[in-house]
Order: C-alpha cells, then sequence, then structure tokens
C-alpha cells in the first residue's frame, strides 16, 4: 500500500489513458443504441478491424504512418456503415431479438473473418517510434502515448460535441433518438442519419484502436471482445444512449481498473471482472446509469 | 390540388380504411370529422406514406405520391403536424423549429420563415431556449404547428390540434388556422370537435369506421340532421 507520489502519478496517467480509450469506444456504443435501440455487438470487432487495416497499412504500403493514422479510421467508419447496410437494415421491422441476434452474428463473423484473413497468430503493432518514447516528468515515467491517449480524446470529443449540438445533421440525430416518424416528417433522411451515425461511432472506435495498439502492442483478430464488452458497459454505467455519460463510464472503469490493480496488487487477476461487478452494482442501484434520464412523456 | 383515391389502410389484418376519396383543392380548408377510430388520422399518415397503402393512390398536382418515401413527399410541400405534437422534447424550442425546415437551405428564408411563426405564436418567441419538453401541451401544440409551417407547406395537415387544450387555446387555435390559411395555405383538418372544424372548412367529409358517410360544404354540414346528431351533440 505504500505509494509514492510518482507511482501514484504514474498509475493515473496510465488510467487516465486507459479510460479515454474506453471513452472513444463505449460512444459507438451509445450512439447506436441512441438511434437504433440496439446494442452493437459488432462494435468491438469493428475496432478490432481499425487496428488491423492500421496494420497492414503501416506494414504494407509506402504511405507514412500520420496519414494511415487518418485514413484507416475513415476506412473503418465505412465499413461500420457497410455493417448496418447488411447484417442491420434488412431487419429494421423486425422484433428487436431478431436484430440484436444478427448483431451477435456479425460479431463472430468478423472475428473469424479475421482470423482466417489475418491469421490467429498475434502481430506487433508497429508503433511509430515518436510514440513509444518514454518520458521523464519530475521523476514519473511515462510513454509518449499514455500523453497523447487524452489529448486526441479530448479533441475529437469537443469535434463531437460541436456536430451534434451544432450541427444541423446532429440536431438531425438527436430528434431521430426521440422520434423516428415525426424526424421523417421534417423530411429528414433516416437512413441517411443512420449511416452517419455508424460511421462515426467506428471512426471513434478505430482511433481508440490505433492508439491501444500504440498502447498495447500485440493485436490479435479476438482483441475487441473484452474492450467491447467493457465500453458497452461503460455506456450503460453512463447511462446508455447518452454520449457524455458513456466518457464518464469509460474514465470511471479505466481508472478504476488501473487504480484497483495498483493499490490492491493480489486483485491483478480480477481485473475483467472488475468491470462487470461495477455494472452489476450499477444495474442495482441505478438502472438507468449515472446520466440516464427517467423515461417521461408528457401526455 | 392533392387527391386521395381509393384508399386502403389494414393494421394486421384489421381494416382502417375501406376505399376513401378525398379532393382538396388550392387554397381551401378541408376537414375530415369522424369519431375516434373512424380511420381520420390513419387517412393523413397514409397521405404521408407513414402506413403501407394496401391499395389507392396519392397524387398531388398530377404527380404521383403514392409510393414516395416520407421526406420526399415533404420535400414536395406536404407538412403533417402529427396527433399528439410530437415535437422533440429534447430539443430546445428554436432547434426545433430549424428541423422544421431541414429541407431549406436558403438562411435568410429560413430566419423569415422563422420570423412569421413568432408573429403567429409571440409564445414560442419567448421560449427559444427552452427544451420543447418543458413547455405546455398548449405551447407544444403551437410548436407543432410552427414546425410544420416552417416546412413552407403548400398543404398543410393538422391532425387534432385542439386535442387536449383549454377552450380559451381550442378558439385561439382555430384563430390561427383560419389565419394561416388567410395567407394563402391550403390546409387538411383533422378534428374530433367537429363543430368547430365545420364553421372554418370550406369542405367537409365525414368519416365512419373507415368509410365515407357524407361530404359536403362546411355549412352544409353543420346544418344537416345526421351531422348534427352524431357529431354535433344537438338532438333532433
Amino acid at each position: 500500500m505504500n505509494m509514492s507520489i510518482q507511482e501514484f502519478l504514474q498509475h493515473m496517467t496510465n488510467g487516465i489513458s486507459l479510460g479515454s480509450l474506453y471513452a472513444l469506444i463505449a460512444i459507438g456504443y451509445t450512439m447506436v443504441y441512441g438511434i437504433l435501440r440496439l446494442i452493437n455487438f459488432a462494435h468491438g470487432d469493428i475496432f478490432m478491424l481499425g487496428v488491423y487495416i492500421t496494420f497492414y497499412g503501416i506494414g504494407f504500403t509506402p504511405i507514412p504512418w500520420y496519414i494511415i493514422f487518418l485514413l484507416a479510421p475513415i476506412l473503418t467508419g465505412l465499413l461500420g456503415l457497410l455493417l448496418e447496410k447488411l447484417a442491420y437494415k434488412p431487419l429494421r421491422e423486425s422484433p428487436r431479438i431478431t436484430i440484436l441476434i444478427s448483431a451477435i452474428g456479425a460479431s463472430f463473423l468478423l472475428q473469424n473473418l479475421g482470423i482466417l484473413v489475418f491469421g490467429g497468430r498475434p502481430k506487433a503493432f508497429p508503433t511509430p517510434a515518436v510514440l513509444g518514447r518514454i518520458l521523464n516528468i519530475g521523476g514519473v515515467s511515462v510513454a509518449t502515448v499514455n500523453f497523447i491517449i487524452p489529448i486526441v480524446t479530448i479533441i475529437l470529443l469537443f469535434g463531437l460535441n460541436f456536430f451534434i449540438l451544432k450541427t444541423k445533421t446532429g440536431m438531425a440525430m438527436r430528434a431521430l433518438s426521440k422520434d423516428y416518424e415525426a424526424a421523417s416528417l421534417m423530411g429528414i433522411n433516416i437512413n441517411g442519419i443512420i449511416s452517419i451515425t455508424f460511421f462515426i461511432g467506428s471512426l471513434l472506435a478505430a482511433m481508440g484502436g490505433i492508439m491501444w495498439g500504440v498502447k498495447y502492442p500485440q493485436i490479435i483478430p479476438h482483441m475487441g471482445v473484452m474492450p467491447g464488452l467493457k465500453c458497452f458497459i461503460a455506456a450503460v454505467i453512463g447511462g446508455i444512449g447518452n454520449i457524455t455519460g458513456a466518457v464518464l463510464g469509460g474514465f470511471i472503469l479505466g481508472l478504476g481498473e488501473i487504480l484497483l490493480i495498483a493499490f490492491l496488487p493480489s486483485l491483478t487477476g480480477y481485473r475483467d471482472a472488475f468491470a462487470f461487478i461495477l455494472l452489476i452494482i450499477i444495474l442495482l442501484v441505478r438502472p438507468t446509469g449515472l446520466m440516464g434520464e427517467k423515461i417521461a412523456e408528457k401526455v | 390540388m392533392l387527391t386521395v383515391s381509393n384508399l386502403h389502410v389494414s393494421y394486421g389484418g384489421i381494416k382502417a380504411l375501406r376505399g376513401i376519396d378525398i379532393n382538396i383543392e388550392e387554397n381551401k380548408i378541408v376537414t375530415l370529422i369522424g369519431a375516434n377510430g373512424a380511420g381520420k388520422s390513419s387517412t393523413l399518415r397514409a397521405i404521408m406514406n407513414l402506413v403501407k397503402k394496401e391499395e389507392g393512390k396519392v397524387q398531388y398536382d398530377g404527380e404521383d405520391l403514392t409510393n414516395l418515401r416520407t421526406m420526399d413527399i415533404v420535400k414536395k410541400g406536404i407538412a403533417l403536424s402529427p396527433e399528439g405534437r410530437r415535437v422533440f422534447s429534447n430539443l430546445t424550442v428554436e432547434e426545433n423549429l430549424i428541423l422544421g425546415a431541414y429541407t431549406k437551405h436558403n438562411k435568410a428564408e429560413i430566419n423569415k420563415d422563422m420570423e412569421k411563426v413568432y408573429e403567429l405564436f409571440p409564445r414560442l418567441k419567448e421560449r427559444l431556449w427552452q427544451k420543447a419538453g418543458t413547455l405546455s401541451g398548449g405551447e407544444q401544440q403551437m410548436l407543432a404547428v410552427g414546425r410544420a409551417l416552417m416546412v413552407r407547406p403548400r398543404v398543410l395537415m393538422l391532425d387534432e390540434p385542439s386535442l387536449g387544450l383549454a377552450p380559451l387555446l381550442v378558439k385561439d387555435i382555430f384563430d390561427i388556422i383560419k389565419e394561416i390559411h388567410s395567407q394563402g395555405n391550403t390546409i387538411l383538418l383533422v378534428e374530433q370537435n367537429a363543430k368547430k372544424a365545420l364553421e372554418i372548412a370550406d369542405y367537409g367529409y365525414v368519416l365512419e369506421t373507415g368509410s365515407l358517410v357524407l361530404e359536403g360544404p362546411g355549412e352544409e354540414l353543420l346544418n344537416d340532421e345526421k351531422v348534427k346528431e352524431a357529431y354535433l351533440g344537438e338532438a333532433k
């Protein structure tokens, strides 16, 4: 339990950067849920695809890594959009459970396709040297990437916030999450907005994925499963459908996980269990999540 | 201008509309009256393609709207203020109005239309920054109508605009409908308040369990013995 202030700060930076990544991935769950009332179980696998696209982009094309870091998320976004068109859109009129099963199926499909195409053996993510460097600030040694992750996350969150609150498309998105029919009566292109939602969610997951790869450079086709589940939990903790909630949930989960291990090293093996225990507690105490609203309608 | 012919709609095997023919002429107020479940809302929803038409056609200035998507029907200039207001409660009053003009791109025109809405409903201007969910029922109804006006509709369809409003507000709403009409709009009004609706309507249709049973100029229907008995609460 004796921890120097330096050590503590080190754990904090680590926790904040992990929390940032969880936040970025959790946003995709919460946005899709807000619009379609669907838990997109394939979201973690979209995250994985983002990582592999980056891997191949850096390793097998002459394009510089920083361009790949921008291109890969866009490509992943398009894949997310395609996933919706193929796996969810045909089922839009079906009972909700059907589309949920389709999401689980899509998740398995992407994982196994990953094994088939990328190979099941772990690969080493090609971390650009600049990001791998270790910085030493006042006795706290931190990998550059752990500094960059929160900064990039904050920039992305500001961008997303601006998009959702200030643009007409963002407005349409919020309207759609409340009332499909009324939104279509405004002349809003429902399918278009749904596509944009999947694009943005997948793009953010890929951004998170790239930084994940830099932070934890061993990549395998199943790497999306656990972060996917945890970020789903983060979204539920924050109040699913609420973007700020998802970010908050991501940070709570990331920091909690790291600090748990830091203070109670004997519980390291329960690292993943922490998220699920937290989920159970939240569901018992506050089922709508921290920032979720009670559903009330004026008649 | 807008013609509905032989419209059939079913919900899971239950017939809601059994062959309706309606004609709306330019610059007129046309009303559909009838009891609960007669098929008034279904007619409007079928025109907007919010429900599937089993059979029938919707034509607008000679153009066939039958199979167009809702968003494209809106772009043609037909707006529906739906039953139950359906304002976006999580958006501000201003955002609700901006979304009404979603299909419009000319900023100056949008602002002009917004000013017009404020003229009709000064209350909305006071509440611009408020979330629509915090408005009273009457204010929400004003917002729903204002939002539909932002579409700049050539045909404005109003579904039960007076439902659940205090009597004083009901009068206001009907005055506003008349005013909107006098500005050169064509209106299709669905109402349970048959008397008020027929008073301002040029032409009316009476619906009963999915079929038209009567039609005629508003005044004529107002004086019709059957209508009086069934819908206006006046004994013979």
